[in-house]
């Protein structure tokens, strides 16, 4: 039809003001997609690190282990049932024996979560084989959150203690052999890993562990009784709505940004359709319809954003990519986040939030530009052609 | 319905309403024009010679009486087969020219084939023909607000003549030029009617219009008070 054609016309004739329009849609274009480019990576960054460092491809939970329960601790560990067990010789899982425990470091107390881990495992991506130390008591792997806050150094002496398996107190003087760098804050913050038979002997819970991690490959999971199966959805939750509520709490500068080129966009089309009436009545002399005219203009508002998005390829392509290759440097701060960041975000652009992004823009442009020429369909050809509205 | 007229007028009245009030712009008008007529609404201001126009030409609807323009009933006219009437039949001439300021020449020309949907080289065939016609084949490129006042009506002309109508109705059409483009633009005017045999009707107060009619109704309040016909209009004026 012809009416994209004249209402891209119209609109370029317009000139500046057209351009005006087009630039501060751009911008909302532009810094959505950013932006949620920006959620989306750091979304899949926390997710990617979570899943490697501690998620695996699902975990098995002893039925009593509750994470988010220190007092049930005690009780949450079990001999590993046979399904499981044979994974475990595999390779393809790794057990987790958890145990609270309390450390000295520098004459402080400081309750912290003791976990054992098979030293040689490659279940998760941890540098467990520090632990392998045949000639140290009690060899300790911590995080560089953990180290911080305690200000242990590698080859520094702490002393650990804890319950065993009746509730007695035992003590043990533990040596830092490592400290990793790892952006997941929930393997690191108030812990500290030892060797997985290490621990099991001193808790006297020999055979036991809280949880088994799978590798992430695994495709079959057991029925098993007194373990229960947790999956990717169920372990990634948090992560996924925390991502979720950036999303929405940062939405909130783009919404502002579109609304400011939307009543933008508004008061132009009210403009000119005000201005415009006896352009419309010589319209409707060549034989034009009212409905064909509210096309018209409809179209005329909504090419803004075809514009625009055409403006922001132009410059926001290049930007973006840059973005995405360089990455955003994050504040120290955003650690606070409480989900895996690491100190550089990846924006990601997919397909979906490029289109999604601009059949909004679209459709959004297309109501606020089709509001106000609702007036032309009463619009008489006489009175039109007289420059009035009726 | 009587076939040998083109426009016909039955008992046509218009009537405004202003407030509590009312206007009475067209009083029981029965008029009839045939093919190829070249004739002109006279009279003095507010008389109702673009009420007529406007009716003629679909733009607006009789209060009671009727209206018929090539067989069709404007009363009983929606505001689509209004608008599909112009398109193919009618062609308007404005005092204000009324051109559309973002497109050239040739667009605005074009704009009436588009909207008939005819093929781009149909299109430019019969745009430059129309150009022709009001010698302004050399102008397609330029923008309305580069035109002069003669050279715009011109343009218009050409966008009222391009699809070939059957009517063009002009409602003061020389009213915003001088005597010299106002003769040109009549004699352009005096061609198209007497090689396409289209029907003109003019609303005009201008004598120079006037000179060029052949056939001059002239209404007051709203009623046909004289209706004239002249053998060899421009010699009239001229010849003598
Ligand atoms: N839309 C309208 N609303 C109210 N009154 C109108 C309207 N259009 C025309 N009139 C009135 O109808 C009467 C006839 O008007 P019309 O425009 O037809 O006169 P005219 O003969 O064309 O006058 P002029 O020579 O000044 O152009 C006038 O009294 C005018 O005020
Ligand atoms: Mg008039």
């Amino acid at each position: 039809m012809i009416l994209p054609r004249l209402a891209l016309r119209n609109l370029l004739g317009a000139g500046l003001k057209t351009w005006l329009n087009v630039v501060v849609l751009s911008f909302s274009f532009v810094v959505i997609i950013w932006s949620q480019g920006l959620y989306k990576g750091m979304g899949d960054q926390a997710r990617v690190a979570q899943t490697d460092a501690e998620f695996g491809g699902g975990q098995y939970w002893q039925e009593k282990y509750d994470p988010f329960d220190p007092l049930t601790l005690q009780d949450a560990h079990a001999a590993i049932p046979e399904s499981l067990q044979t994974k475990i010789e595999k390779g393809e899982a790794a057990p987790i024996l958890i145990s609270q425990a309390t450390i000295y470091p520098e004459g402080r107390l400081q309750t912290i979560l003791m976990k054992g881990i098979d030293p040689a495992q490659s279940v998760v991506n941890l540098p467990t084989r520090f632990l392998d130390q045949e000639n140290e008591d009690l060899p300790v792997l911590i995080g560089t959150r953990m180290a911080k806050n305690t200000g242990l150094k590698i080859g520094d002496t702490v002393t650990v203690r804890w319950r065993d398996v009746q509730g007695t107190f035992d003590a043990r003087d533990a040596k830092i052999v490592q400290i990793m760098k790892t952006n997941v804050p929930t393997v690191d913050q108030a812990q500290i890993w030892v060797p997985l038979d290490k621990l099991q002997a001193l808790t006297r819970m020999e055979n036991e562990a809280s949880l088994v991690i799978l590798a992430q490959d695994t495709r079959e999971f057991p029925q098993t009784s007194g373990w229960i199966h947790k999956d990717m959805d169920f372990l990634l939750k948090d992560i996924n709505t925390l991502v979720k509520t950036k999303q929405v709490g940062g939405s909130i500068i783009y919404i502002i940004l579109l609304a400011l080129a939307m009543l933008a966009i508004f008061n132009t089309q009210v403009l000119s359709i005000f201005r415009r009436r006896k352009e419309m009545g010589t319209l409707m002399s060549l034989g034009m319809t009212r409905g064909k005219i509210i096309q018209l203009f409809t179209m005329e508002g909504a090419m803004h954003s075809v514009l625009a998005a055409v403006v922001a390829a132009i410059y926001g392509i290049p930007l973006l990519l840059s973005f995405a290759k360089k990455g955003w440097a994050m504040p120290q701060a955003m650690d606070d986040y409480g989900i895996a960041l690491g100190e550089v975000l990846f924006p990601v652009y997919g397909t979906g939030l490029v289109i999604g992004t601009t059949v909004l823009i679209l459709l959004v442009t297309t109501i606020v530009s089709f509001l106000p020429t609702r007036k032309i369909a009463k619009l008489k050809p006489t009175d039109a052609l007289r420059g009035k509205m009726t | 319905m009587d076939n040998s007229y083109l426009i016909k007028t039955d008992e046509l009245v218009k009537i405004f309403p202003m407030g509590k009030s009312k206007i009475t712009a067209l009083n029981h008008v029965n008029l009839q024009f045939k093919k190829a007529e070249f004739s002109g609404l006279v009279g003095p201001s507010g008389s109702g010679k673009t009420t007529l126009l406007n009716i003629v030409g679909s733009l607006d609807s009789p209060t009671e009486g009727s209206a018929t323009v090539m067989g069709r009933k404007i009363e009983d006219l929606s505001h689509k087969q209004g608008a599909e009437l112009r398109n193919r039949h009618i062609g308007f001439i404005f005092q204000t020219f009324n051109l559309l300021p973002v497109y050239t020449v040739f667009e605005n020309v074009e704009f009436p084939l588009l909207l008939l949907g005819l093929s781009a080289q149909e299109r430019k065939k019969k745009v430059m023909k129309a150009l022709e016609w009001v010698q302004l084949a050399d102008r397609v490129k330029s923008k309305p607000a580069q035109l002069s006042g003669g050279e715009s009506q011109r343009v218009a002309i050409a966008r009222a003549v391009v699809k070939e109508p059957k009517i063009i109705l002009a409602d003061e059409p020389t009213a915003n030029l001088d005597a010299e483009n106002s003769h040109n633009i009549l004699r352009t005017l005096e061609k198209i009617n007497r090689e396409l045999e289209t029907t003109f009707i003019f609303a005009t107060h201008d004598e120079k219009v006037i000179r060029y009619l052949r056939r001059k109704i002239t209404l007051i309040d709203g009623k046909v008070a004289r209706d004239e016909v002249f053998e060899n209009p421009v010699g009239k004026g001229e010849g003598q």
